[in-house]
């Protein structure tokens, strides 16, 4: 049974990121925005946060780094795409390369630079419990904020009067708009809390996951984040069985690996990619024709006066 | 046309004309260099970009030198290593088996440049290919890893199955089981050069199964900072990782580049270069071992006489007899042991690897 303590370690370790970004992902499309910019939100994300961890010596400092990076890369986001009205998805995709390459520009002198990473929660008791002990009790701050922010996004979209807004803005802007609500702005709000969640996403992989910075230490988590969105219908509750199926999948297959089953490691290594896909497929088929479940007016551009 | 638009395109003209006229009669040798991944792995990608910045001092006043990272292997690297070609680079130097044949594309549009591919096996009459036998030092790092080794196997964190990635497996196991013949090995692919977050997680799998000894073929200090964290032993990659493990690591098979590519640089500037293969090793200073840290002496002493044995060819890591994996004597055709030819294109596990090559 210390195996599965250990492998269930390893998931959370490595859904967290992938949590976090979809979960900003996730309020930004529900206001009707397609921010394709995640990848280079989270590693700019990374880089600032590696960064100002090695000045201040401070794993807080450097997450507020990360998350204020995000914050800033979707707020030139929001300025192309709501000031400017261009197209989402060319500006989301730029931001993208952008991200990349800054943060690789950024990174550069702290490569090599060693931090201690995010300390562990420790309970006295609760944590040295045998089975779930560490699993529930001993992890560190981002990914119980995780936790926190999933149920948090849940509260807001469902259960408060300016979550109904913001859903009612991604799903017809022109209505919102003709009540007398402030459509840019809502857009404007939920583009930067999706890039400073980008942004802490980012953070987790040098503060926490492996505590070093190397350019492109993200490898795709971001284009994985935003596909976890559309495999959640755009429902919190849905995100996280997606994340966590995702970061299971990845973590056995390379457990089955270690044991020898013999298995061909192309396939076990497009195993969570199959997973993901054979789920969406498995869960959609109840929904009917009524179609997708996506805000009706994601990625179409808003402008006041049209 | 517009009289002012005629001014303009020939104003352009003018100024493209100058600037790449002014390069080609610079008097500098342009060299370009591609690296599969960036520079700052601490890795593979590092270390020759280490060796570009050793060939630049030494060759001081003499050569330029341009370098591309972070270039996927694959359709896009014409693009770049066509991009060097183009302006004005008279040798370049492509470092990954991945770039072999967008390098002989470019190669044949470029006939008067030069191209030296790491790690390939495919030449031309202007590309040659170089390499270093890493597998001397992966021997031994095996004989190190079964004499530290607790549990009897070692966890290998590796990422396609290419024949230089399979010898470098088989060379470890050869000098483990020169120790202890009953070592064993736990592989895990993870079907990238470069992926800090898998190769974390692939060493984290690796000792919750009961490894103790880590080593990897791939390009980051990830598994090396798990080992650390995680209070056992690993063998570095290409670099030497001891900042990332300094209680951890043994020792580490670093790639030193500099000379090659100072001597190739000279020969071109002497105008005295031809396509050929090198494969330097312990003895030519390609393959440097890291110093010997975190092991009993005794176990130093036997390194260090397994290196100079290997250093002096006395000793050869894929000496007859070998048996594969299914019990068959390998047909040895370089005398008492593998020649180069079966060593670079080895396809097939020694006795004693419990795993399937992917895709076999």
């Amino acid at each position: 049974m210390q195996m599965f303590e250990a492998i269930m370690l390893s998931v959370i370790a490595a859904s967290t990121p992938l949590l976090l970004a979809a979960a900003g992902e996730l309020v930004t499309e529900r206001s009707g925005v397609l921010n394709l910019g995640l990848e280079g939100m989270m590693i700019m994300g990374a880089a600032c946060a590696f960064a100002g961890t090695c000045l201040s010596s401070s794993v807080i400092v450097g997450a507020l780094c990360g998350v204020l990076a995000g914050v800033a890369m979707s707020a030139i986001f929001a300025i192309f795409t709501l000031g400017l009205a261009v197209n989402q998805v060319a500006s989301g995709l730029a931001l993208t390369i952008l991200g990349t390459g800054l943060s690789g520009l950024i990174g550069a002198g702290f490569v090599g630079q060693r931090i201690t990473p995010a300390p562990q929660l420790h309970l006295p008791v609760l944590t040295d419990l045998p089975l779930v002990g560490r699993i529930l009790f001993g992890q560190d701050a981002f990914v119980y904020l995780s936790v926190a922010l999933v149920i948090g996004i849940w509260l807001f979209l469902y259960r408060s009067r300016a979550g109904l807004v913001l859903r009612a803005v991604g799903d017809n802007h022109t209505s919102a708009h003709a009540l007398g609500y402030p459509v840019l702005k809502i857009r404007a709000l939920a583009v930067l809390f999706g890039g400073g969640c980008a942004g802490l996403a980012g953070a987790f992989l040098p503060l926490a996951y492996t505590p070093f910075f190397i350019p492109g230490m993200t490898a795709g988590r971001g284009w994985i984040a935003l596909a976890l969105v559309v495999f959640a219908s755009w429902r919190p509750g849905r995100l996280v069985a997606g994340a966590y199926l995702f970061g299971a999948v990845s973590i056995l297959q390379l457990h089955a690996q270690a044991l020898g089953l013999g298995i061909p490691s192309q396939l076990m290594s497009s195993l969570p990619y199959l997973a993901t896909v054979i789920v969406l497929v498995l869960i959609s088929r109840t929904r009917g024709i009524a179609g997708s479940a996506a805000p009706a007016s994601l990625g179409v551009v808003f402008v006041p006066d049209r | 046309m517009k009289k002012w638009n005629i001014i303009a395109m020939a104003a352009v003209l003018a100024i493209a004309t100058a600037t790449f006229g002014g390069s080609y009669a610079a008097e500098k040798l342009k060299i370009g260099f591609i690296y599969t991944g960036p520079i700052g792995d601490l890795g593979w990608s590092y270390q020759h970009d280490v060796g570009r910045k050793a060939m630049e001092k030494a060759l001081a006043g003499k050569v330029e030198t341009t370098y591309l990272e972070n270039v996927p292997e694959g359709p896009d690297a014409e693009r770049s290593i066509e991009q060097l070609a183009r302006t004005g680079h008279k040798l370049i130097f492509t470092t990954s088996f991945g770039f072999m044949d967008p390098t002989l594309k470019v190669a044949n549009k470029y006939p008067n440049v030069f191209f030296e591919h790491a790690t390939g096996f495919k030449r031309a009459k202007n590309v040659a290919t170089y390499a270093a036998r890493f597998y001397e030092g992966r021997y031994i790092q095996g004989q190190i890893a079964a004499k530290i080794s607790k549990t009897g196997v070692i966890g290998y964190i590796v990422s396609f199955p290419i024949p230089e990635v399979i010898s470098n497996i088989n060379a470890t196991m050869l000098g483990a089981q020169s120790v202890n013949p009953n070592m064993k090995v736990k592989i895990i692919w993870v079907n990238s050069w470069f992926d800090p977050g898998k190769e974390a997680d692939a060493a984290k799998a690796l000792i919750d199964q009961g490894v103790d000894v880590l080593t990897q073929h791939t390009d980051s200090p990830a598994a090396m900072q798990i080992a650390e964290q995680r209070g056992i032993h690993a063998f570095g990659q290409s670099s030497n990782m001891i900042k990332f493990g300094p209680k951890a690591q043994l020792t580490a098979d670093t790639d030193y580049w500099g000379d090659y590519y100072t001597k190739r640089a000279q020969a071109v500037l002497d105008g005295k270069w031809a396509s050929g293969d090198t494969w330097g090793g312990l003895d030519s200073g390609m393959v440097v071992m890291a110093p010997y840290t975190n092991m009993p002496d005794d176990v130093k002493k036997m390194a260090m006489d397994t290196q100079a044995a290997v250093t002096s060819g006395a000793l050869h890591p894929f000496k007859c007899p070998i048996t594969d994996q299914d019990g068959k004597t390998v047909e040895c055709k370089g005398g008492d042991h593998l020649d180069p030819g079966q060593i670079l294109s080895m396809n097939f596990y020694v006795k004693g690897v419990d795993d399937k090559i992917p895709g076999k």
